[in-house]
């Protein structure tokens, strides 16, 4: 039991904008109206967030693990975590192991976490990561939109087949939803080729287009009831010029619900590499206009990263382009990935479009309702990095100082240098958390109401807003104090949240030919057993989820 | 007076004495010095207890005895010199930005890895990667020089982004390999693979190696920067011909698979 007194709270999923009140949390972790005996926290003076939930990051699995080994170098210069009684060891950087992972998501006030991308095949393995990864509880979206299966059913014209054959995949992967990643266009890659357009058919199909299998996937979520719609990362992801494909994969999904992820790199001009320029004030209007549709930025934060998206074709691209280390993982019939270290610099014509396009969606969507805080992780920048973009939002001076080091050629290419927004301490708690928390249809998370968890954070009021962020005072994760005056004081383990959809259950005995045919194991040890995850909570999926 | 160390009993795994750089030691009193940690595998013991120190406050250190087990010596030394009667084991000078080391004996691997700036002279043998990016790393040695009397092994340069390596006696497998930049040169050739990936720089063979494929033969010419070069390193005892009458250098570039400017320069003697 646990009393936090005399905070200024910030609940906006129930309209408390600053409101002082105190707040309660019974036995069970959650928030409750009242309590008798426990610690009290007296937080006068001090900010009360409900802990923040990262909407899309990739922090587990054969592909972010891959980036660790291919980084020693990042290894030797990085911030180590030396075991201590509560705490593992482990190493931060550009790709943290997974106890650090946790440590550092929960030591700057996030206690909820997306991994977007995971392929049915490494599922396995990406659930033992989760389950390595403490403090922060956690959903995992499955990667569809090039699974040859679901594929030749679309090709076929049946699309109930396909539904049922995603439902069974879901539940195989101990999934919470779909990622739709360059629709179409990892299928291609292994031919050698991408899916540049909407409206051409796929390499190695005859009439399926990434336009059907955009809106078929749509449909599939909707129909499904799943909490959180389908979370699509469009195709010609980083191409100059990509905004007409972002807008017309925006007008195929009209009246469906969609997540748009990382919308900072669909967002660009131009037709080279030379001629590249922000267009998100085109991509924002849709956004303002269009208020069912949610996004993250994918902002870009300048310094080194890694880069790795199950986008196979674009990742090639970008090693033929820097001449750094690239890794490519085929995942069979499923999707692929790949790797490629990065440095985003100031001096950099396409890095600093990139930059300011992230911080210029974040700024020009009105509705943070709609838009959410992210990096992509690690793609844009690392997730420790959250509280520069905060400052960043928050401070119009500090984006004008920062704009000083951007070469003059970029400054016609983009916006930035002239919105004067600034995100208020209210709205920041919808990017980080409430916003993100509703569009994953967690309705527990993200706020602090009662019967909701009690995950939460506490910060000293400080005019460094950077410092403010980085380092809170307190974070509570059901109901129990982790973080403390900077220090680690328990890591309990989250629970992973899960999906049961609806399934035929004729589909085990449709699926068999067809995995024994294509996959290379067996088809009794693909689906991931549910004794497996640590902690689950499964999400029934019978009852319709709003519009 | 340069400080001493006598090394006393011999390691039985090996010894991290990264303290034995002048940076370190160049302000501490005898006590201080013999009480600086050093690592004999997990357990961290005082200096004292594997060097007999005589001398202290001193940028100029003379090391005694076979220190094949002892690893980064002059790790990031910045000044001063360090002089070893002996042999040395790995990462010797790695990070250094600067000063002289000078090895009467063989070195071991890693020497001189991902320095910036300074001088490495090794009497002896060396080990492999010598001037080498640790695994990993964009780039290897960013400049300065090392020069090895005797053979060298594996990867000699690999990743060498600027700086040159002079290696005496023959040098083995992968020799410039990834080179970025910079120069080597091998006074009694290389085994195979030489210049593999290598994207710039340049390697200048005496004797003629066994060249992979991925190089073409750009014909026979002496560059105009030989007789500057080997002016440069006339001092240090390396001879480099450059005259016509003595013969010409092949020129090949490579490796395709990545670039095609690499340079390896093969001479050929006047018959």
């Amino acid at each position: 039991m646990l009393r936090i007194t005399g905070g200024k709270v910030y609940d906006p999923a129930h309209g408390i904008d600053g409101v002082v009140k105190d707040l309660f949390v019974d036995d069970h972790g959650r928030f409750t109206s009242s309590v008798e005996g426990g610690r009290t926290i007296d937080a006068t003076g001090m900010i009360v967030f409900p802990g923040g939930v990262d909407v899309h990051t990739h922090v587990a699995g054969g592909a972010i693990n891959f980036a660790r080994a291919m980084t020693p170098e990042d290894h030797r210069r990085t911030q180590a975590f030396i075991r201590t009684k509560t705490r593992r060891s482990g190493l931060g950087g550009m790709a943290p192991t997974t106890f650090a992972t946790g440590y550092l998501y929960a030591g700057m006030g996030w206690t909820t976490v997306n991994e977007a991308a995971v392929p049915v095949l490494s599922a396995r393995h990406t659930h033992e990561e989760l389950a390595d990864i403490p403090i922060v509880d956690k959903t995992s979206l499955t990667l569809m939109a090039n699974n040859e299966i679901m594929l030749d059913q679309m090709e076929k014209g049946e699309f109930e087949r396909a539904k049922q054959v995603v439902a069974w995949y879901l539940w195989a992967a101990k999934s919470y939803g779909i990622k739709a990643v360059n629709p179409g266009g990892v299928a291609a890659w292994k031919w050698g080729k991408d899916a540049k357009q909407l409206s051409s058919p796929i390499e190695g199909y005859s009439k399926l287009t990434p336009g059907v299998i955009i809106t078929q996937l749509a449909r599939i979520c909707d129909e499904l009831n799943l909490p959180h719609p389908m979370h699509l990362h469009c195709n010609n992801l980083g191409v100059p010029g990509n905004i007409s494909t972002t807008l017309e994969t925006l007008k195929h999904l009209e009246g469906q619900r969609a997540h748009i992820a990382h919308s900072q790199y669909h967002a660009y001009g131009g037709d080279g590499w030379e001629t590249i320029c922000s267009e998100t004030v085109q991509l924002a209007e849709y956004f303002n206009s269009h208020p069912g549709i949610t996004t993250d930025a994918g902002a870009v934060v300048f310094g080194n990263t890694i880069t790795i998206t199950a986008d196979g074709p674009w990742q090639h691209l970008l090693y033929k382009l820097t001449g750094r280390k690239w890794g490519n993982l085929d995942v069979e019939n499923e999707t692929g990935c790949g790797i490629v270290p990065y440095t985003y610099r100031p001096s950099n014509l396409v890095n600093a479009v990139q930059w300011a396009a992230g911080l210029e969606l974040l700024l020009l969507i009105r509705d943070p309702w709609q838009v959410f805080l992210s990096t992509d992780h690690p793609n844009g920048g690392c997730f420790w990095r959250y509280p520069e973009i905060i400052e960043l939002l928050m401070c119009a001076d500090v984006r004008k100082e920062c704009l000083k080091a951007i070469p003059d050629r970029v400054k016609s290419k983009i916006t930035l240098a002239e919105i004067d927004r600034e995100y208020t301490l209210g709205e920041i708690a919808i990017a980080m958390s409430a916003g993100p928390a509703r569009a994953l249809g967690l309705a527990r998370k993200g706020n602090l109401g009662i019967g909701s968890d009690a995950d939460l954070v506490i910060y000293e009021e400080d005019t460094n807003i950077q410092k403010m962020f980085g380092h809170p005072r307190y974070v509570i994760k059901a109901g129990e104090v982790v973080i403390e005056d900077g220090d680690i004081r328990e890591a309990p383990q989250g629970r992973e949240y899960l999906v049961k959809p609806a399934c035929d259950p004729g589909t085990d005995e449709f699926m068999r030919p067809l995995f024994e045919d294509c996959y290379t194991m067996s088809f009794e040890n693909y689906p991931v057993e549910l004794e497996r995850i640590e902690h689950p909570e499964i999400r029934d999926c019978s009852e319709a989820t709003g519009k | 007076m340069p400080t001493t160390f006598h090394l006393k009993r011999q390691p039985t795994v090996p010894l991290e004495a990264e303290v034995l750089s002048p940076d370190i030691l160049g302000e501490l009193s005898n006590s201080e010095i013999r009480a600086l940690t050093v690592y004999h595998g997990k357990r961290q013991l005082p200096l004292g207890d594997f060097f007999d120190v005589e001398g202290e406050r001193s940028t100029n250190l003379l090391l005694r005895g076979d220190l094949n087990k002892v690893r980064w010596i002059g790790r990031a030394m910045s000044k001063g010199t360090i002089t070893v009667r002996g042999s040395v084991g790995m990462h010797l000078g790695a990070y250094m930005t600067g000063g002289r080391i000078v090895v009467h004996g063989n070195a071991s691997d890693w020497i001189g890895a991902e320095m910036k700036n300074g001088f490495i002279h090794v009497h002896g043998n060396a080990g492999g990667q010598v001037g080498a990016a640790y695994r990993g790393s964009l780039a290897g040695m960013k400049n300065g020089m090392i020069v090895i009397d005797g053979s060298a092994g594996l990867e000699v340069g690999m990743r060498m982004r600027r700086g040159t390596i002079v290696v005496g006696g023959p040098a083995r497998d992968f020799t410039g390999l990834q080179m970025k930049g910079g120069t080597i040169v091998l006074l009694a050739g290389a085994e195979i693979r030489t210049g593999a990936w290598m994207n710039r720089g340049t390697i200048i063979s005496m004797k003629p190696l066994p060249l992979m494929p991925t190089f073409i033969s750009s014909g026979a010419a002496t560059p105009t920067f030989l007789p500057v070069y080997a002016q440069f390193l006339k001092p240090l005892g390396i001879h480099l011909p450059f005259r016509a009458a003595e013969g010409a250098y092949r020129l090949y570039s490579g490796d395709l698979s990545v670039s095609d400017k690499g340079e390896i320069l093969v001479w050929q003697p006047a018959l």
